[in-house]
C-alpha cells in the first residue's frame, strides 16, 4: 500500500512541530520518572507507617494517598466533586433484568455512607461502583454484575457540556457565515475558519482526495470534539476537569465509528486487498489474517492512543500536585506549580495533536479505502 | 484493569451524543460553513480570474489601439503620398498640356500670319496692279490729249504692226 504521500505530507510543518514534542517529551519522560519514584516512595512511605499500626493518628487527618486520589479522578465518577466535601449529584439510571429501569440521584447515596433501597433492589455505591446489596447486608456480587448501569456519570455530563459548548460555537459560527456571504471572517468566525479550512486542505485533501466533501462533517465533528474535550480536561474546576477523551469508553466509540466509516465506504479494491491480497496463493491463509486483524488493529491503536496520551497527561499533572501533600510542605509548592504549568502547555499542545492525530489517520484510513487504483 | 474496560454507560452516552452532535453539526453546522467558504473562494477565484482576464483585455486593447494608430499613420502617410503624386501627376499634365495647347496656338498664330502675310501680298498685288494701270490711263490720257501726239503713237504702232 503506498503511504508515501503521509510522510510527505507538510513535511516541513510536521518536522518542527515533532521535533518540539520530542524535545517536550524527553524532557517530561524524566519529569515523570520523578514524579513516579516519588509515588512509590510515598506509597511504601504510607504502607509502612500502616503496618506499624498507627491507627492511633486518629481519624481527624486522613492519610493521603496519591496513587488513590489519581485513579479517582481518572476514572469516572457518580458524583462531581467540586472542592471540599463539596459536590453536585448526577442522576443515576440503572437497568436491572429484574427491576427494570430505576431512576435516582446519587446524592441518594451520601458518598457511599448510606445505601439506596430501589423498587427491588437495594443499592450500595461501593468504590464508585453501584453494587445490589443481599438481604444479609453483603454485597451480592452476582446480582451486581448484572447491573447495566447508564447513569449520567461525571464524564458523561462533561461530554454534555463539551457538546453544547460545541453547538454554540459552530451553530453561531454559521449563522455569521449566513449573515455575512462573501465578506471576509470575522471575530469567532476567523479564528474557526484556518481550523476548519486546515481539517480541510491539510488533513482530508492530502489523504481522501476528490471524494473528501462526503467525509468533511465526521471529520470535523471528530477533530472538535476531541479537541474541545481535550481543553475543558485541562480545565480544573468545574465545567472541565473530568478526563472524558482519556476514557476508554470514549475513545472506544470514536475508533468504533471511524471503523464503521472506513469499512462501510471500502470500495471493491480495498476488499480485494484484505481477501485476495498481491501475494503468491500460499500466502493466502496468512496474509488474509493480517489484513483482517489490520482493519481491527488500525481503529484499536487510534483508541489506545488517545486514551493513553491524555490519561497520561492528567496523571504527571496530578502526580506533581500530589508532591505538595507528599512532602507536606509549601516549600515544594513552587516546584510543583512550575512543573504543571510546564505541563499543562504542553498538554495544550496535545491535546490538538491528538485532536488533529486522530483526524488525520481516521482520514489516512478512509482515504485508503475509497482510493481508486487504476 | 478497571481503567482500559470499557463501561456500557459511557459507550452508550457517547454513541448518542456523538451521533446526534454529528447530525446537529452535519446540519447547521458544516453545510453552510463549507458551502460559504466554497462559495466565497469561488468568487475569489472568479474574481481573480476576471481580473487577469481584464489585464489580458488591457493589454489587448492597448495592442489594438497601438496598432490602429499605426494603421492610421501608415493610411495618412499613404493617403499624403497618394495626394502628392496626383498633385505631381496634374502639375505635370497642366504643363504638358499648357505647353502643347502653346505650341499649338503659336502654331495656328504662324499659319494665320502667313496667311494674312500671303492675303496681305495678293490684295497688295492687286492694288499695285490696278494702280498701276490707273497710272498707265492716266499717263496715256494725258499723252494722247493732243492729237499731234495720238497720230504719233498710232504712227509708231502701227510701224511695228506693219512687221508681222
Amino acid at each position: 500500500m503506498d503511504c508515501s504521500h503521509v510522510f510527505e505530507f507538510k513535511v516541513k510543518r510536521l518536522i518542527v512541530v515533532f521535533t518540539l514534542f520530542l524535545a517536550f517529551l524527553s524532557v517530561s519522560s524524566r519529569v515523570f520518572a520523578q514524579a513516579d519514584t516519588a509515588v512509590v516512595s510515598a506509597d511504601t512511605a504510607v504502607n509502612a507507617a500502616h503496618t506499624e499500626g498507627a491507627h492511633g493518628a486518629g481519624h481527624g487527618e486522613e492519610k493521603f494517598e496519591p496513587t488513590k486520589v489519581i485513579m479517582e479522578h481518572i476514572a469516572d465518577s457518580h458524583m462531581w466533586h467540586l472542592w471540599g466535601h463539596l459536590s453536585i449529584p448526577l442522576p443515576v439510571i440503572l437497568y436491572t433484568p429484574d427491576a427494570g429501569l430505576e431512576f435516582f440521584s446519587s446524592g441518594q447515596f451520601h458518598h457511599g455512607e448510606h445505601d439506596y433501597a430501589g423498587a427491588k433492589n437495594t443499592y450500595r455505591l461501593v468504590n464508585d461502583k453501584i453494587k445490589i446489596v443481599g438481604a444479609d447486608g453483603q454485597v451480592d456480587e452476582a446480582a451486581s454484575s448484572k447491573i447495566l448501569d447508564f447513569s449520567i456519570t461525571k464524564n458523561v455530563a462533561a461530554m454534555f457540556i463539551a457538546i453544547a459548548i460545541i453547538l454554540v460555537i459552530f451553530i453561531s459560527v454559521a449563522a455569521a457565515y449566513k449573515k455575512r456571504v462573501g465578506k471576509a471572517p470575522k471575530g469567532l468566525q476567523s479564528f474557526v475558519e484556518p481550523i476548519i479550512l486546515f481539517v480541510r486542505d491539510d488533513i482530508a485533501k492530502p489523504n481522501i482526495g476528490h471524494k473528501h466533501a462526503k467525509f468533511m462533517p465526521y471529520l470535523l465533528t471528530v477533530f472538535f470534539f476531541i479537541w474541545i474535550n481535550n481543553v475543558l480536561g485541562l480545565i480544573p474546576i468545574f465545567p472541565g476537569g473530568a478526563n472524558v477523551t482519556g476514557n476508554i469508553s470514549l475513545t472506544f466509540v470514536l475508533s468504533l465509528f471511524t471503523m464503521i466509516i472506513v469499512n462501510i465506504n471500502g470500495n471493491k479494491y480495498y476488499w480485494k486487498h484484505i481477501f485476495l491480497p498481491n501475494v503468491p496463493f500460499w500466502l493466502w491463509p496468512l496474509m488474509v489474517v493480517v489484513e483482517v486483524v489490520g482493519v481491527i488493529s488500525k481503529p484499536f491503536a487510534l483508541m489506545v492512543r488517545l486514551f493513553a496520551n491524555i490519561t497520561a497527561g492528567h496523571i504527571i499533572v496530578l502526580s506533581l500536585i500530589s508532591l505538595i501533600f507528599i512532602f507536606k510542605t509549601l516549600a515544594i509548592a513552587p516546584v510543583s506549580v512550575a512543573f504543571v504549568l510546564f505541563m499543562d502547555v504542553l498538554e495544550l499542545l496535545v491535546a490538538f495533536l491528538q485532536a488533529f492525530i486522530f483526524t488525520l489517520l481516521t482520514a489516512l484510513f478512509i482515504g485508503m479505502a475509497v482510493e481508486e487504483h487504476h | 484493569m478497571e481503567l482500559v474496560t470499557p463501561t456500557i454507560g459511557l459507550v452508550f452516552w457517547t454513541a448518542v451524543a456523538f451521533v446526534c452532535l454529528l447530525i446537529l453539526l452535519k446540519k447547521f453546522a458544516w453545510k453552510p460553513i463549507l458551502a460559504a467558504i466554497h462559495e466565497r473562494e469561488q468568487s475569489i477565484d472568479e474574481a481573480l480570474n476576471k481580473a487577469e482576464l481584464a489585464k489580458h483585455e488591457m493589454a489587448r486593447l492597448t495592442a489594438q489601439n497601438e496598432e490602429l494608430m499605426k494603421e492610421a499613420r501608415a493610411e495618412r502617410d499613404h493617403i499624403l503620398k497618394e495626394a502628392k503624386a496626383l498633385k505631381d501627376s496634374i502639375v505635370h499634365e497642366a504643363k504638358t498640356q499648357a505647353h502643347t495647347e502653346g505650341a499649338k496656338l503659336i502654331e495656328k498664330a504662324k499659319i494665320e500670319i502667313e496667311n494674312q502675310k500671303k492675303a496681305a501680298l495678293a490684295e497688295l498685288k492687286s492694288q499695285v496692279s490696278s494702280l498701276s494701270l490707273e497710272i498707265a490711263e492716266r499717263v496715256l490720257r494725258s499723252q494722247l490729249e493732243d492729237k499731234a501726239k495720238q497720230q504719233d503713237l498710232v504712227a509708231n504702232l502701227l510701224k511695228d504692226v506693219e512687221l508681222n
